[in-house]
């Protein structure tokens, strides 16, 4: 057993865990992965690392809630445990060499986009983070990011948060402005990073997203979390979790993340209701 | 005096149409009477020939002559002198190609059914617990084992007995390897592996779960934190695909996922999380035991139809025989000597499965395996009609700790370079299993976790 050592909702949907695992905080990095078991009976979740701090032996992560294991997951409270903590996995972000780098992050996907830009941030890059969320009320890491951002610029759907419009009006607009990036690094929801990646296609800008698949063991036995990258089959788990954004087939992602899903609403309803039975 | 009875005693089991809709053990193993009329058929053979067919030489004659006397208690201390795991070698070795093989009385009707007694023995101790396995005096000297699989727990087992301070690390969350998230629980129950693991703590050895060698620390890691040799029985994990179109679409998968998703996440049970497909007609590439297992897993979940697709005849087909006669009797369909060249998905954003064609196959000219090599007919194509594929091709080691250890050599294949005795191109690196001879048997993997086992042994004395 592992335990939750804090725990904080950042937004209704949104929450934040730390949880003591010495064995995974000693060697995490940044664009990493844990897979979580809420209790015995639960699914393997995978989930990239928000935060690790070696010295206390502890890993932070931020989940949104979109299923039965989140919710599970979401209902722990700080000194209670999950039955299982894995990692790290999958490969770190490169971060060495980068000068110039756009950081952008799409909804919960800035909770995986800010250990990114602060590993960047440490290893000497300037920093443009460029964070979209729906609205003002689903924002977070809002003073982290700027503590480590050179340029942070603040986009929202409907515009009661920063400038409305999206992620990618964003980033046109900077390169537009003669913003020359080395790297462009996209973490948010499958079609954001289809479309950022379209567009740094057309300026020839090197772009590395962050994929996040169904997955079952984490080790590269299943293969449920294959994609396909540059016309080959790869591995998120172990090939993965970031690859090239020119080369990913996102439509393809998008088929396949949505294999469960009719098992998942129906399994998400259930325990809704348990959860509502118990409070 | 013998009994002298040709043929074997059949073993009870669930009826083919009740077993092809539970989860529950298949076979149902010897009465104390059943036992007791087998082991009489035993000739005690003098230079018993059985064990020779036996990977870790389980004194075969011997255990035998304690169940004649009616001590089963006995025969299961002789058993588990060199079986770490005989409740689950009594299930799932294939004893008909190994000790049942060289059985005299096999010469003249059928040979002594060894597996069977052998899971009688083990079952017995099991539901007779007595006074738990004394853990040995320790040597002192700490060995890590990297996976709790067959090799591993074996290797550590009987590292354990000589006094070494073993620590397992396992990846997954729950010890056993493939016997947990591999085979069904029909064939060999989850409780049996677990009964067997808490026999090896009993000796002392520690087991940690959730650790990925080669990305939550590596090999050269451990030999920082003071184990003085290291044994990787990390099997053969990553599951191989045709590389023909099709493949990525919703409803195929790997047979590892699907067996890992009904085994070891018990997605058969509605009080778990991790969701399964039920599927309606589905077609499994594949004619392995691995291949069987998901067909008969499928079938369990309530498929209509559940066929095997195979490239080859019934014939060559490496699963067991055993296996495939279950299958075939739980209505398992076989369509051999056909191959998948293309899998078709619907329409839209969904990218189901719907069909998968194939195309008819003819046994050729013997190949470099001594078995037919399978032609393709020219215009014999046609659309399988199915909603879900499992592919069930077999499997290489994984690449995670070869990668991250340095001076660890790979050949063809991806498995490790090493000797007869387990030794690795990296001093004080042994392997066995899966890892090094690409999928195989448990057994096999468990005479090399023994082998290895003598092998640390005598490197780490020559150290001291």
């Amino acid at each position: 057993m592992y335990k939750i050592v804090k725990k904080l909702d950042l937004n209704p949907t949104v929450s934040l865990m730390e949880v003591e695992a010495p064995m995974a905080a000693r060697r995490a990095k940044a664009g990493q992965f844990v897979i979580i078991i809420p209790d015995e009976k639960g699914e393997r979740i995978p989930l990239t690392i928000a935060d690790y701090n070696r010295e206390q032996g502890t890993v932070t992560v931020i989940f949104q809630v979109v299923g039965t294991s989140t919710l599970k997951l979401q209902h722990l409270k700080a000194g209670d445990s999950v039955y299982a903590f894995v990692g790290p996995l999958g490969r770190p972000t490169h971060v060495e060499g980068l000068k110039n780098v756009a950081v952008i992050g799409g909804g919960v996907g800035n909770a995986i986009a800010y250990p990114v830009a602060k590993a960047l941030h440490e290893a000497g890059a300037r920093v443009t983070t460029i964070a979209g969320f729906r609205s003002n009320d689903l924002v977070i890491l809002e003073k982290e990011f700027d503590a480590v951002s050179d340029n942070f610029v603040r986009m929202s759907d409907d515009g009661t948060w920063g400038t409305k419009g999206l992620v990618t009006d964003a980033l046109r607009e900077l390169i537009e402005r003669g913003e020359k990036f080395d790297e462009v690094i996209a973490i948010g929801p499958i079609v954001m990073m289809k479309f950022v990646s379209l567009l740094t296609k057309e300026y020839g800008i090197k772009t590395v997203v962050s994929m996040n698949p169904i997955m079952i063991d984490g080790t590269g036995m299943c293969g449920g979390c294959r994609l396909t990258v540059g016309g080959e089959s790869k591995f998120a788990c172990v090939d993965g979790p970031e690859f090239d954004g020119h080369l990913v087939d996102f439509d393809e992602a998008m088929a396949r993340s949505a294999m469960y899903r009719e098992q998942e609403r129906h399994s998400y309803e259930a325990t809704c209701n348990l959860f509502k039975g118990v409070e | 005096m013998p009994n002298m009875n040709p043929k074997k005693n059949e073993m009870p089991s669930q009826a083919p149409d009740v077993r092809n809709k539970n989860f529950e053990e298949v076979a149902l193993g010897y009465t104390p009477e059943l036992a007791a009329d087998e082991a009489a058929r035993c000739l005690n053979c003098k230079n018993a020939p059985c064990i020779t067919g036996c990977p870790v030489h389980v004194n075969i004659p011997g255990f035998i002559a304690k169940l004649r006397e009616g001590d089963p208690e006995g025969a299961y201390v002789v058993l588990s002198g060199s079986n770490a795991l005989p409740a689950v070698c009594g299930r799932v070795c294939p004893q008909e190609s190994q000790c049942e093989s060289k059985c005299v009385r096999g010469i003249k009707g059928e040979p002594v059914g060894i597996g069977r007694l052998e899971r009688y023995t083990a079952d017995y101790h099991l539901s007779h617990p007595g006074k738990p396995a004394e853990k040995p005096a320790s040597n002192g000297h700490k060995v890590a084992v990297i996976g709790a699989g067959p090799a591993g727990l074996t290797c550590a087992g009987d590292l354990a007995k000589m006094g070494y301070q073993v620590t397992i690390f396992e990846a997954l969350h729950i010890a056993g390897g493939v016997l947990v998230y591999g085979i069904p629980q029909f064939r060999l129950p989850k409780e049996i592996v677990a009964a067997e693991i808490e026999n090896l703590k009993a000796l002392g050895v520690e087991i940690v779960t959730n650790a990925v060698i080669g990305r939550s620390e590596t090999v050269d890691e451990l030999f920082e934190d003071g184990f003085e040799a290291v044994f990787l029985g990390t099997g053969a994990g990553l599951p191989m695909f045709m590389g023909i179109p099709g493949e990525s679409l919703n409803g195929v998968c790997s047979a590892n996922e699907f067996l890992t998703r009904v085994n070891l996440m018990k997605a058969y049970r509605d009080d778990t999380d991790t969701p399964i497909y039920h599927a309606r007609r589905v077609a499994v590439v594949g004619g392995g035991n691995v291949a069987m297992d998901a067909a008969r897993c499928a079938k369990r979940l309530g498929a209509e139809e559940v066929s095997i697709v195979y490239r080859r005849s019934e014939a060559e087909m490496p699963a067991r025989r055993e296996e495939i006669e279950h299958a075939k009797e739980e209505g398992i369909v076989m369509r051999v000597l056909q191959n998948p060249v293309e899998i078709l998905g619907t329409e839209g954003r969904d990218r189901r499965v719907r069909a998968m064609r194939c195309v008819r196959m003819e046994l050729g000219e013997p190949d470099a395996s001594g078995r037919r090599r399978p032609v393709e007919i020219p215009g014999s194509e046609y659309e399988l009609e199915c909603d879900f594929v499992i592919m069930a091709l077999g499997t290489r080691p994984n690449p995670l700790i070869s990668s991250t250890t340095e001076n660890l050599e790979t050949k063809r294949g991806g498995v490790l370079v090493a000797d007869e005795n387990g030794k690795t191109t990296r001093e004080g690196v042994f392997a066995g299993g899966d890892a090094v001879t690409g999928a195989a048997t448990v057994i096999l993997a468990m005479g090399a976790g023994k082998t290895s086992a003598r092998a640390i042994d005598e490197y780490i004395r020559s150290k001291n």
